[in-house]
């Protein structure tokens, strides 16, 4: 049995697939028939594009254009005059095929791997990535190719990156273990967006597992089981059942109300990222989105996406929603997240450093563009607009006054918009909790941003596993700041609503609704559990609750507290 | 067949004109060569056309040999002065 972090629930029991990226071992020999030598690299070049152009049609109608024309260029390489012509001319010194590739698509990474602008070193990973299939192919050495799978699967690997779960085949896919991350990483986040199960920062699940072992995996409780015994698989049956069974039960949360058993109403929304996400928030009953993160739309790219790219995105989401509320975020690019496009250069502390609206309001052209394509899309639905990372009044009052420029630009090109657009900003950085009071004169709304909060307040990388178990959502000083935020923002008549992952925090629900939380936005899959929940409380109790548990000490005493007082509720 | 134009492209030839370059370059028969900055690349070559790093105002000279060249060289200047569609 082998324990890691629960990413997102379900139990699932299957085959496992590993997908290991291990180096290739090409030897170098001497080959006479070197016509034959030819002639293999031929074919194993042509085998290799049949297959990228398979790949090519399916990702082109799951996935457009944009992540299609990826392929299209993987197959230009592999018809490079200049690649065959050199692995050729290396083949007639007597040097097998194999080893003439790689050595021809090493001097072409090498090339590409000094060059100064970073889009163009990343595609010495194309270069690999292609040649590899290729000699894959010579040497008979297979590759996992997760965009054509023969049967249903867990996947296993190191991390899972962007490209990965983009190309996968999504039917397949039924779980994800991984060796590294946590609740935050993109393997955990995409796993809840998909609604398969995953347990990650297992590490070494890659070593532990082989290929085709019979994997038990327990999204809920991070608990694996490799080749179980026959007992052990009926016993999780039984579990996988009943999850499926509560599952049916939370169906019957469908269209009601979030509120209280005393009467207080609150909203429940979900976090996306694309408009894909849209039918996972149709069928957990989403009552609007929280939290629309566009940094997506400028991610895996190699220029900025135009004004009417992003409108198009904007309008999908609003008017797949109808009256619903949706709160779109402006551009939070920079910390872990770069943009090839973009050069940021390298900072000491990227989180501390030239992000979000920091960058916006530095890179006024970026920023305006996107205002527009919102505001032009605001005539679709319920729109409301949120600036990351606000730390001063200074900044939230220059991102307003941006605003109304771009408005007063419309406005003279004749352009409609809607004309009563509400403004808020994420609070997640404790400057900005402290002066809440201050801030809440200027906007509409609050959204707490308890990811970065949580980091920022307890000066802890969320990203660094050694300090991990200082990154701590109970943490009495995080929840009193959030206490204080939900107060500040009542006193002026504005609504508060969190979008981080504690939102959607089952044990500490309970808590935020006593605190007087106005909206709640999570993982679509979270909704209905806590729509379910809330409607069990009482808002009355629920504040006593919250009285008591910001009196305690430490994190620990509250969670313990919490689980104690979950039972009697 | 030869000529020579400057690079109007405001983002260079990144990815996508170079896959333009490649693939339209590939329906001649000439062997057809792009020189720019004391270098030689074969226009055919996705690789060589990336690595060369071509920017905005870089002068380059198209040349072309075999049956097509006239045509070719003509099809790859007009391609270079339309910006690639961008």
């Amino acid at each position: 049995m082998l324990i890691g972090t629960g990413a997102s629930p379900e139990i699932d029991i299957r085959k496992a697939l590993i997908i290991k990226n291990e180096p290739l071992k090409i030897k170098k020999k001497h080959i006479d028939n070197i016509e034959k030598e030819k002639e293999t690299l031929i074919n194993a070049l042509n085998e290799s594009k049949t297959e990228l152009e398979k790949i090519k049609t399916k990702a082109f109608s799951e996935l457009g254009e944009e992540k299609a024309s990826i392929f299209e260029a993987h197959i230009m390489i592999l018809e490079d005059p200049e690649l065959i012509e050199m692995t050729n001319t290396k083949i007639e010194g007597n040097v097998n095929a194999a080893y003439a590739l790689k050595e021809t698509a090493d001097e072409f990474i090498a090339i590409f791997e000094v060059m100064e602008n970073e889009y163009m070193r990343e595609r010495a990973a194309d270069i690999k990535d292609v040649t590899d299939r290729v000699l894959r192919k010579i040497t008979g050495q297979k590759i996992t190719d997760l965009a054509v799978l023969d049967e249903e699967v867990i996947l296993v690997a190191h991390d899972l990156t962007p490209s990965d779960t983009a190309i996968m085949d999504k039917s397949k896919v039924m779980g994800f273990l991984t060796n590294i991350g946590g609740r935050t990483s993109h393997t955990a986040i995409m796993a809840r967006s998909l609604e398969i199960p995953a347990v990650v920062g297992l590490k070494n699940i890659t070593k532990e597992v082989k290929n085709n072992d019979l994997v038990i995996l327990n999204g809920e409780t991070g608990i694996i089981e490799i080749n179980p015994e026959e007992e052990t698989i009926s016993k999780y049956k039984e579990l996988k059942e009943a999850y499926e069974r509560d599952i049916k039960a939370l169906e019957e949360m469908k269209g009601q109300e979030s509120i209280t058993s005393d009467g207080r109403k609150v909203e429940i929304a979900g976090n996306i990222g694309t408009p894909d996400d849209v039918p996972g928030l149709l069928r957990n009953d989403a009552e609007g989105v929280g939290l629309y993160r566009t940094e997506f739309i400028y991610m895996n790219r190699e220029t900025m996406p135009t004004e009417e790219e992003q409108y198009i995105s904007y309008k999908k989401v609003l008017e797949a929603m109808g009256e619903k509320p949706i709160v779109i975020r402006t551009l939070d690019i920079g910390g872990d997240k770069k943009l090839p496009y973009l050069e940021i250069g390298e900072e000491m502390n990227p989180f501390l450093g030239y992000r979000a609206i920091r960058l916006c309001l530095q890179e006024q052209e970026i920023f305006k563009i996107q205002l527009r394509a919102l505001l032009r899309a605001s005539v679709h639905g319920n729109l409301k607009i949120m600036f990351p990372m606000i730390s001063s009044l200074e900044e939230l009052l220059e991102a307003k006054y941006i605003l109304n420029e771009v408005k007063e630009d419309l406005k003279n090109e004749n352009i409609e918009f809607s004309q009563d657009i509400e403004v808020g900003i994420m609070i997640e950085i404790p400057s900005a909790a402290i002066i809440s009071d201050i801030l809440a004169k200027h906007v509409d709304f609050f959204s707490i941003g308890t990811n970065d909060l949580i980091q920022y307040t307890c000066a802890v990388d969320r990203m660094n596993e050694k300090i991990e178990n200082l990154y701590q959502p109970f943490n009495p000083g995080v929840l009193r700041l959030i206490k204080t935020v939900i107060e500040n923002g009542h006193k002026q008549g504005i609504w508060v609503g969190m979008c981080g992952e504690v939102a959607g925090d089952m044990r500490l629900i309970p808590l935020l609704i006593g605190m007087g939380l106005d909206e709640f936005s999570m993982s679509p899959i979270s909704i209905l559990h806590a729509r379910r929940l809330i409607r069990s409380l009482s808002y009355e109790k629920c504040k006593e609750i919250a009285n008591e548990a910001l009196e305690l000490g430490t994190a620990k005493e509250i969670e313990d507290f919490m689980a104690k007082i979950s039972k009697t509720l | 067949m030869k000529k020579t134009l400057t690079i109007l492209n405001e983002t260079g030839i990144h990815a996508r004109p170079a896959s333009i370059i490649a693939k339209t370059t590939m329906k001649f028969s000439s062997d057809v060569f792009i020189e720019v900055r004391d270098k030689s690349i074969n226009a055919k070559s996705i690789m060589n056309i990336l690595s060369s790093g071509m920017q905005k105002g870089d002068e380059i000279t198209i040349s072309a040999s075999g049956p097509d060249e006239v045509e070719a060289v003509e099809t790859l200047v007009d391609l270079f002065n339309s910006n690639f569609g961008e």
